[in-house]
């Protein structure tokens, strides 16, 4: 493929290409994951295929210029497929040293690095501890470094406005954003707009930064800094009507039309925890839609409020992080018992304890599938990438509903924060989700099952003459009364372990992308989806028998997995943990599952899985099925 | 629709489940009142929910014929939030006790105070663990001797009723088990505020606290240690009614009547007194050598809105601005671009 990188040698004034990478990085307060936004909005506007990964810090400040204070937002995008947000960069926009040096490993030889070189003053560089200056002292020898004064010139663009030196230094992440608008031949307008907007109250400061960014631009056609521009054409995506969408955003959209198709109240309970938090304030904007969002005093007054809203006929939710999740574990097992429809998402990032707030990991696995007292079963569904976190908001709110069940959602850092083009669905393509409550008091009986789902009836408060007690304790099968008998118990557990595995009856039959039977199965879930993707599509190419399998349905597993990983020799389970689900494989099928695990709060890279598998398939047998049994 | 309610009697708010507290329990009294008390409310049965944490008092909902949800420690207010936040017409009370209200259920309890949702806590203090046997609470007084503290307990313990009206309680009220009627009469005020009430019910557990509150309930001590708080009239107690309290600067005093100190001169119990000093004063008095413990209705505000109210109402004031939500719009909302 095509890349400014290979493209150095001929100069045209502009030339097309086929995918970059770009990524912003400067302090915490720069405006870096503005600057990256804006640039991934246009860029998607554009028609561009796209993948970002904004990655920042988990103090909100840290001091100015500080290695620990580094935050960035790298986007992918393309005219064909793109399926991470690319392993390396081709522009690095590096606003001060300390950002330079957490960044330079990752750019391309050749690739171009825009320096803010006002900041690399004595000072900058000891707090970046840099003992030579990165700018004199050769080490940037292999990539195209331009130095760029942002600070003067932005003051220099900004000077009739009367602004002060701080707030018109803060205008200097739209020079730079200005600059890469020119690289890749972007208009502004769209960028004009959200300016307008956001700074309705304070016009000056939209003007501002307008001026800056209009400065970059004109800063690269004057100086003829780059001698080249790029042109990126629109991807062919499948025809229909796009956004772009964060996994948090689309999750919450996706509770508020599950509700809609149920014909119910959305009710959240949630207490503010990274990088959940989003779901929670995009709920709450969306009171049009009559969404109760309820901030907790904790998150177990988080997760039970869901559950007196589901015991009182509302599609409840809460949503958490990895330490709020082991925090609802009881109240978790609550539901279980009593059989009450929530939806649990965990949006998860590095561990243990507070672990890496702001960094993604896949580690609440085995959390979410035991981490409970006794017998407690729940299914488990994993989104894959950002736009899919909308379907399973719907699918998890459906298994929920028409297995009165709690219900757990995996989601993480990385598709939370990181973006992507999204179809947007027709209405008539989301299905509707039919709910009863029973009214009849004919007959009615708290756990009296629904043969085919197991499910017991959904009786809410203020039904005439069904008065009924539920709770914490075992209760008889059918009356749903207190209940101590060792037979009864054994039953409950069995009983409320089937009606999870019945749910499997919905989960439909996997079918791997690639090859069919072959060398090797790579067994997926979560966001790792986009790098094995990627990864495989090319060793594919390369030749190799490879197929795939990600997966949706975590607990219970698709009924076929099992005859569906005969059918390679080798399975490989990469995870971003310490094999989580590779254990869950081993244990269930007694397959010889290898587990990839990384666990850097960070995604895989394309060229690590290629490597990974590269190295399964030169060891070994190498035969049909059967996992080299 | 008509309004109309069945008449309802005490047997409608009886289950058919074997009543499981020790004999001689001070929650049979509880049990008896509340059971009472709900048929005269005007409210349909379907309508109530009682809902509960863990510990003897928690066992509550199985023995009344409404909805009931008997849920985790210390976690009942969170789940009676979101039952009344979902359907604020439901009529939701909370049975609870000092360990589950105030020790590991604390957090919840003051929040779910301070928000005043219209939830009626009925708090059963026994000053002890009862349904773990026998280990001190947050209101076993200093130096109590249980199975957990055989020397002595060395943590001081919370006063509820200062508690619930530091989190701005709207209605505070405390009552007796042994004082059926005054029991009723609270549960009936209790009904009749519209936002969060927490009332503390002085309960015996006849196995491990026995006599827990027995200065208060022995006979012919009533009267010399218990001052009733009635709205408007005088804070008067004594067998013979002789004695009062009064103000004194920011500090209660007891006064004997008579010798040239008449009622004017003694405290008129205003429930609705916006001070929070006040209230804070009376619950201060058991605390206090030398004074009558108050029971009745401490405070009452009644015009502070409904934590339910103003949520439900958000909704419809966005409603009123945006329009209804429309999900064809909502999918569509931000940037969107066509790809042909």
């Amino acid at each position: 493929m095509a890349t400014i990188t290979d493209a150095v040698e001929s100069k045209p004034k502009r030339q097309v290409i086929e995918r970059a990478v770009v990524r912003f990085c400067g302090d915490s307060g720069d405006g870096m994951q503005i600057s990256g936004s804006q640039f991934t909005n246009t860029v998607a506007l554009y028609g561009n295929d796209l993948a970002t990964f904004p990655d920042y810090p988990a103090e909100i400040r840290a001091p100015a210029g500080t290695l620990p204070g580094v935050s960035g937002f790298q986007v992918q995008f393309s005219s064909s497929d793109v399926y991470t947000p690319g392993d390396a960069v081709d522009v690095l926009v590096a606003m001060n040293p300390a950002a330079l040096k957490m960044n330079i490993k990752d750019l391309k030889k050749n690739g171009i690095l825009i320096v803010n070189s006002d900041s690399f003053a004595d000072n900058d560089l000891r707090k970046a501890h840099q003992a030579t200056n990165p700018l004199e002292d050769h080490s940037l020898d292999a990539y195209r470094v331009f130095p760029v004064q942002l600070e003067r010139l932005t003051q220099a663009a900004l000077e009739e406005l009367g602004l002060d030196a701080k707030t018109m230094n803060r205008c200097k992440n739209f020079f730079a954003l200005g600059m890469c608008y020119w690289l890749y031949n972007r208009p502004m307008d769209h960028t004009y707009r959200w300016l307008d907007d956001k700074f309705k109250s304070k016009p000056l400061l939209a003007e501002a930064n307008k001026r800056a960014m209009k400065a970059g631009y004109s800063y690269c056609e004057a100086t003829e800094a780059f001698q080249v521009s790029y042109e990126i054409p629109p991807a062919k995506l499948a025809p229909g009507l796009y956004r772009n969408l964060s996994g948090n955003q689309a999750l919450a959209m996706g509770f508020v039309v599950a509700a809609r198709q149920a014909g119910l109240q959305l009710f959240l309970g949630s207490y503010p925890i990274t990088p959940a938090s989003d779901i929670l304030h995009e709920l709450s904007g969306y009171k049009n839609f009559g969404v109760l969002t309820f901030q907790a005093e904790d998150e177990i007054a988080a997760i039970t409020s869901a559950i007196g809203a589901a015991y009182s006929g509302a599609l409840a939710m809460t949503t958490t992080s990895g330490p709020g999740m082991a925090l609802k574990t009881e109240a978790m097992g609550l539901a279980v018992a009593v059989e009450l429809p929530i939806v649990v998402c965990d949006i998860q990032r590095g561990g243990p304890s507070t672990g890496l707030p702001t960094k993604t990991e896949q580690a609440d696995l085995l959390q979410a599938m035991y981490g409970r007292n006794s017998e407690a079963p729940i299914p488990i569904l994993a989104a894959s990438t950002p736009g899919d976190c909308f379907w399973v908001a719907l699918e998890a709110s459906r298994i929920a509903l028409k297995y009165m069940v709690p219900v757990i959602v995996l989601s993480d850092g990385y598709l939370a924060n990181g973006a992507e083009p999204w179809r947007i669905p027709q209405l008539s393509e989301i299905p509707q989700i039919p709910v009863h409550f029973v009214t009849d008091p004919q007959g009615f009986l708290p756990y009296k099952r629904d043969p085919q789902t197991l499910a017991r009836p959904w009786a809410i408060p203020g039904t005439p003459g069904l008065e009924h007690r539920i709770g914490g304790l075992e209760k008889q099968d059918v009356t749903g009364n207190v209940n101590y008998e060792p037979l009864n118990h054994e039953k409950m557990v069995r009983l409320r372990a089937a009606k999870v595995e019945a749910i499997g009856q919905d989960v439909p039959d996997v079918v791997p992308s690639g090859d069919p039977e072959g060398d090797l199965l790579i067994v997926g879930w979560g966001s790792t989806y986009g790098s094995i993707t990627a990864a495989v599509k090319t060793q594919r190419a390369a030749g190799r028998r490879i197929g795939h399998v990600h997966l949706r349905y975590l607990n219970p597993l698709p009924r076929n997995l099992g005859q569906v990983m005969e059918r390679y020799a080798k399975v490989l389970v990469p995870e971003m943990n310490m094999g989580q689900l590779s254990m869950i494989l081993r244990a269930k099928y007694l397959v010889d599952a290898e587990g990839y695990n990384k666990i850097q709060g960070q995604p895989f890279k394309q060229a690590e899985l290629e490597a990974k598998i590269e190295e399964v398939l030169s060891y070994g047998a190498v035969g049909t099925g059967k996992n080299g049994r | 629709m008509s309004a109309t309610v069945p008449v309802l009697t005490k047997k409608d708010f009886q289950t058919d489940q074997e009543v499981r507290w020790c004999p001689g329990c001070g929650d049979y009294a509880i049990l008896s009142a509340v059971q009472a008390v709900f048929p005269e409310l005007g409210i349909p049965r379907e309508k109530f929910v009682v809902v509960s944490g863990i510990g003897c008092s928690s066992r509550f909902p199985y023995y009344m014929n409404t909805f009931g949800f008997h849920t985790i420690h210390g976690r009942a207010p969170a789940v009676a939030t979101g039952i009344k936040v979902a359907h604020p017409e439901l009529e939701v009370w909370v049975a609870t006790g000092d360990g589950d209200s105030l020790s590991i259920g604390g957090n919840h309890t003051i929040h779910m105070l301070r928000r005043n949702v219209g939830i009626k806590v009925l708090m059963f203090n026994n000053r002890i663990y009862g349904l773990t046997k026998g280990q001190y609470s947050p209101t076993s007084e200093l130096g109590k001797k249980t199975k957990s503290t055989p020397f002595g307990s060395a943590a001081r313990p919370f006063n509820p009723l200062a508690l619930a009206i530091g989190a701005e309680t709207t209605f505070v009220a405390r009552s007796i088990d042994v004082m059926q009627q005054h029991l009723k009469e609270t549960l009936k005020k209790a009904a009749a505020h519209k936002g969060a009430a927490y009332i503390e019910i002085l309960q015996n557990c006849n196995i491990f606290n026995d006599g827990a509150w027995q200065y208060l309930t022995e006979k012919d001590a009533r009267s010399e240690h218990i001052v009733q708080l009635e709205h408007g009239k005088p804070l008067i107690f004594g067998k013979n009614r002789d004695k009062g309290i009064r103000l004194n600067g920011l500090d209660l005093e007891v006064v004997q009547l008579g010798n040239g100190v008449s009622e004017h001169d003694l405290l008129i119990h205003d429930e609705q007194y916006r001070n929070p000093a006040y209230a804070f004063l009376l619950a201060k008095m058991e605390e206090m050598p030398g004074f009558p413990t108050p029971v009745g209705v401490f405070r009452s505000w009644n015009d502070i809105p409904r934590y339910e109210d103003l949520m439900a109402n958000q909704i419809k004031d966005v409603v009123t601005k945006r329009g209804a939500g429309d999900i064809d719009k909502l999918l569509r909302s931000g940037d969107t671009w066509e790809v042909r």
